[in-house]
């Protein structure tokens, strides 16, 4: 009889659909486990502490560009200059190396360009109502030519990554944490709290969940998408130079490959591309899944093709997944 | 009850849960071969989640729907369609790009029995390649319903489609339902119009709270007998305050005005808009559709720029570029379509809070304390009902239109604009939000109420002001501010015969319902050829 009657409970679909509805974090940390069980299955002695450290060293530059992605998204927008911006940072800081103002200096420039980008793509989005994306796929090319004709300007001053920017971006306290998390963490706290506790973080929800609500409520839109833009490029300047550390190169297109994934970590997170739904919490989780569907599908040793169809179709799977629980039942 | 084998559809023990909220508890339905069948209850009743589940789009938690003998389970609206069962909605459902002959060909509806029941609705001369878009509204609802009846469905359900026809229409469909009748095909009528009911009505099924109440044979009179039944209690509550309605004129008239509008203009539709709206005091607009309030309210609400004019606020010329500057002002806008006003996938506390919290320029951390005494304080004086506050979509229309109104309240009101802020919504929640505006006025703020219902003018009202062909053309006090006066001056008629026949109609008998809703219809520009 109990049995039955618990047998029931774990059936209702309509119970799974809640849970997965009001509290995301839980079914995706349960897909991360399983992913992970499955790769101590394939490769039996694989997960250890070490293998965490490398994992959550390689989420954290994808979990960052995924936080643009996640602000963007909220407001019903995307950032598809990410990557571009953060190929930029890292070149300019490597560039600066041998200057007399260093590695420093360097950075400083890095992320005064990008936020420069980030306000002309808000000032595009915000007041001229541009499409986010065709904005932001602009602004990557603008970006991706002044990467080009500065790389022309610098190529006798010779360039390197800066070892500081090595050893945030590669390094392992104790073979577990990474550096990086010395930027990653409070970057994240001030993230999460941003959009749960102050009115910018609600503003952010409002203009994309009924721009028409929220202007008729007082609200600003334009000033709220041009700070938003310039967070978005700062963050993914922020995001390149770990890339740069991590990788140990500088190029114009070095974050390329991070792109469609940073959208990717976004969606699984449960963050709806339509905006109004989502968070940074499951987008890290997000990060977290994809990485270790990338090291599972590399443990299978399929080849590359197939790992490409799979990686898609389980994003496909999760995305559809959520237009399921959380479209009108 | 009648034994069940003589029904055509039936249902029994229907019921749904969203969350935490149960929106049927438990619906019965029987629907006699011939009969035309009335389905009614307030807004929040579960009347639409029922709609849903027989239609097929919602599947329900428990219950049986037996159609001619047969249980059903339709798991679309398209397996309802085979099975005998097809709705037609307030809104068309033809695809604008398509002429109607495409339109029909997709629904692969029989073209004469079409073009016959096209005729009996008085569009005989329509020319079938003509686009979907290009005809008035009106005309789209005639066709949606002449193609459900060509189909020769078992039971059609017409689910509110004549809540914005104009009364000629009206009077068509009605009369064409009435011959449809007879036979063993059976009509399911859902209309707030109580007047429309007695008129074809053979039985009608009454909701409330998610559960069916009665059943009552349409007779003359039943009308009561239905309001009774939706509210379960007496009618009287509403009229309560109809005679409380003194003369705050004079203590108001003393005061400077809280706005002052002189020759208003904007667009083609609004051309010359002066009054003035005092502290103390509910300020009714009175108006058919389109005759240039929509504007007014948008200049008011700072989402327009004027054409013309000057607008002044507590004495002060205003000059709004942002719905932001009137809200600075003490201008604040209730609209009636609360899907332009909700953020519907957020909750009630982030929905109220959000004048007041979002601030831009309010860069540290919410006081979350402060913030929850407001909300909870807005909740309260308004009877929200936050058993499903994660989502403002899960909550009823009724409760949508509180949670609306809440955001100013929550801040403190000085001077509230109500655009028809009652539309659709239950007999409990207007009469709550009657309540509300009277309360906030008598505390000295300063109400400007668009309504639709006429008979909202004195029950809320200290007076109105008409606008017709975007001017103010009138002025009525509360106290001979009765319907037929009001609709005379709606349609800027002096005599009493000018009226339009069939409106004088419904107006007689609409008087004796509370939730017939007066036909403030379209002006004759909107009635198709």
């Amino acid at each position: 009889m109990t049995a039955a009657v618990r047998a029931n409970r774990w059936l209702d679909a309509a119970a799974w659909r809640n849970l997965f509805r009001d509290r995301p974090l839980i079914p995706l940390t349960g897909l991360l486990l399983l992913l992970v069980i499955t790769i101590q299955i394939a490769d039996p002695g694989i997960v250890t502490l070490p293998w965490w450290g490398v994992i959550m060293r390689a989420s954290v530059p994808l979990a960052i560009l995924a936080g643009c992605q996640t602000l963007t998204m909220l407001t019903g927008g995307i950032d598809l200059s990410v990557a571009t911006v953060a190929s930029m940072a890292g070149f300019v800081t490597a560039t600066f190396v041998n200057s007399p103002g260093g590695w420093v200096q360097g950075m400083a420039v890095a992320l005064a360009a990008a936020a420069l980008a980030g306000l002309v793509t808000g000032i595009g989005v915000g007041v001229f109502r541009v499409h986010p994306l065709i904005m932001t796929l602009a602004m990557s090319f603008v970006v991706l030519g002044f990467s080009n004709v500065w790389q022309l300007q610098m190529v006798q001053t010779g360039a390197g990554v800066p070892s500081q920017l090595r050893w945030v971006g590669s390094n392992l306290l104790l073979d577990v944490i990474p550096y990086s998390f010395l930027v990653f963490v409070p970057l994240t706290l001030l993230i999460l709290l941003g959009l749960r506790r102050t009115g910018y973080g609600r503003l952010l929800f409002a203009i994309g969940d009924n721009p028409i609500a929220a202007r008729l409520s007082g609200v600003r839109s334009p000033q709220i998408l041009i700070v938003l833009y310039v967070i978005s490029a700062v963050l993914a300047a922020i995001a390149g130079l770990i890339i740069s550390g991590f990788t140990n190169t500088a190029s114009v297109s070095l974050a390329d490959t991070y792109l469609l994934p940073s959208v990717a970590a976004a969606v699984i997170g449960g963050t709806s591309i339509m905006g109004g739904r989502g968070g940074f919490a499951g987008t890290i989780v997000g990060a977290l899944i994809l990485t270790v569907l990338t090291a599972l599908l590399t443990v299978l040793g399929l080849p590359e093709p197939t790992r490409q169809i799979v990686f898609g179709s389980i994003i496909v799977v999760v995305a559809a997944a959520y237009t399921r629980v959380t479209g009108e039942s | 009850m009648t034994v069940t084998a003589d029904l055509l559809l039936e249902a029994t023990g229907v019921s749904k849960t969203y969350g935490a909220v149960v929106a049927l508890k438990s619906a019965s339905l029987a629907v006699r071969p011939g009969e035309v069948h009335a389905l009614v209850g307030a807004n929040g009743a579960g009347k639409s989640t029922f709609v849903k589940i027989l239609t097929g789009v919602v599947h329900p938690d428990a219950g049986r729907i037996v159609v001619r003998g047969r249980e059903r389970t339709a798991h679309s609206p398209a397996e309802a369609r085979r099975g005998g069962l097809i709705s037609v909605y307030q809104e068309p459902s033809l695809i604008p790009d398509l002429d109607i002959r495409a339109n029909l060909r997709l629904t692969e509806t029989p073209r004469e029995p079409f073009r016959h029941w096209l005729g009996e609705l008085g569009l005989r001369d329509l020319d079938l390649s003509t686009l979907a878009r290009r005809l008035p509204l009106a005309s789209l609802r005639i066709i949606d319903l002449a193609r459900a009846l060509a189909i020769e469905p078992d039971v059609l359900m017409l689910d509110e489609m004549t809540a914005a026809l104009p009364a000629n229409l009206t009077e068509r469909v009605l009369d064409v339902l009435g011959r449809v009748r007879g036979g063993d095909r059976s009509v399911i009528f859902i209309s707030h119009r109580l007047i429309e009911i007695a008129a074809v009505c053979d039985r009608a099924t009454v909701l409330r709270e998610g559960e069916t109440v009665g059943v009552v044979d349409v007779t003359a009179g039943t009308e009561e007998r239905i309001v009774e039944l939706m509210l379960g209690q007496s009618v009287e509550a509403l009229s309560a305050r109809t005679a409380a309605v003194a003369g705050p004129e004079s203590r108001a008239r003393a005061a400077t005005p809280r706005i002052s509008a002189r020759s208003l203009s904007s667009g083609t539709r609004l051309n010359d808009a002066s009054f003035d709206l005092y502290p103390g005091e509910v300020l009714g607009v009175v108006a058919l559709e389109g005759q240039g309030q929509d504007e007014l309210f948008d200049i008011l609400a700072g989402s327009e720029r004027p054409r013309g004019g000057e607008l002044l606020v507590d004495g002060k010329p205003a000059n709004f570029r942002h719905p932001a500057d009137a809200i600075r002002v003490g201008l604040v806008y209730v609209a009636a379509d609360r899907a332009e006003a909700l953020l519907m996938q957020r909750s009630i506390r982030e929905n109220i809070a959000l004048p007041f919290s979002s601030r831009l320029r309010h860069w540290g951390l919410i006081d979350l304390g402060r913030e929850r005494e407001k909300v909870d304080g807005a909740v309260a004086t308004l009877q929200i009902d936050a058993r499903a506050g994660g989502e403002v979509r899960r909550l009823s229309g009724g409760n949508q239109q509180k949670v609306t109104i809440a955001r100013w309240v929550a801040g403190g009101v000085r001077t509230m604009l109500c655009f028809d802020p009652t539309r659709g919504i239950d007999i409990r929640t207007k009469t709550q939000i009657y309540r509300l505006l009277r309360d906030m006025a008598d505390a000295g703020a300063a109400i400007l109420l668009y309504t639709s219902e006429l008979k909202e003018v004195q029950l809320v009202c200290d007076r109105a002001i008409v606008i017709f062909g975007g001017r103010v053309v009138g002025e009525v006090s509360a106290a001979e501010g009765d319907e037929p006066t009001l609709l005379r001056a709606a349609y800027n008629l002096r005599s009493e015969s000018a009226v339009p026949e069939g409106v004088a109609a419904m107006l007689a008998s609409t008087s004796s319902g509370a939730d017939a809703s007066t036909p403030a219809g379209p002006g004759p520009s909107e009635v198709p050829q």
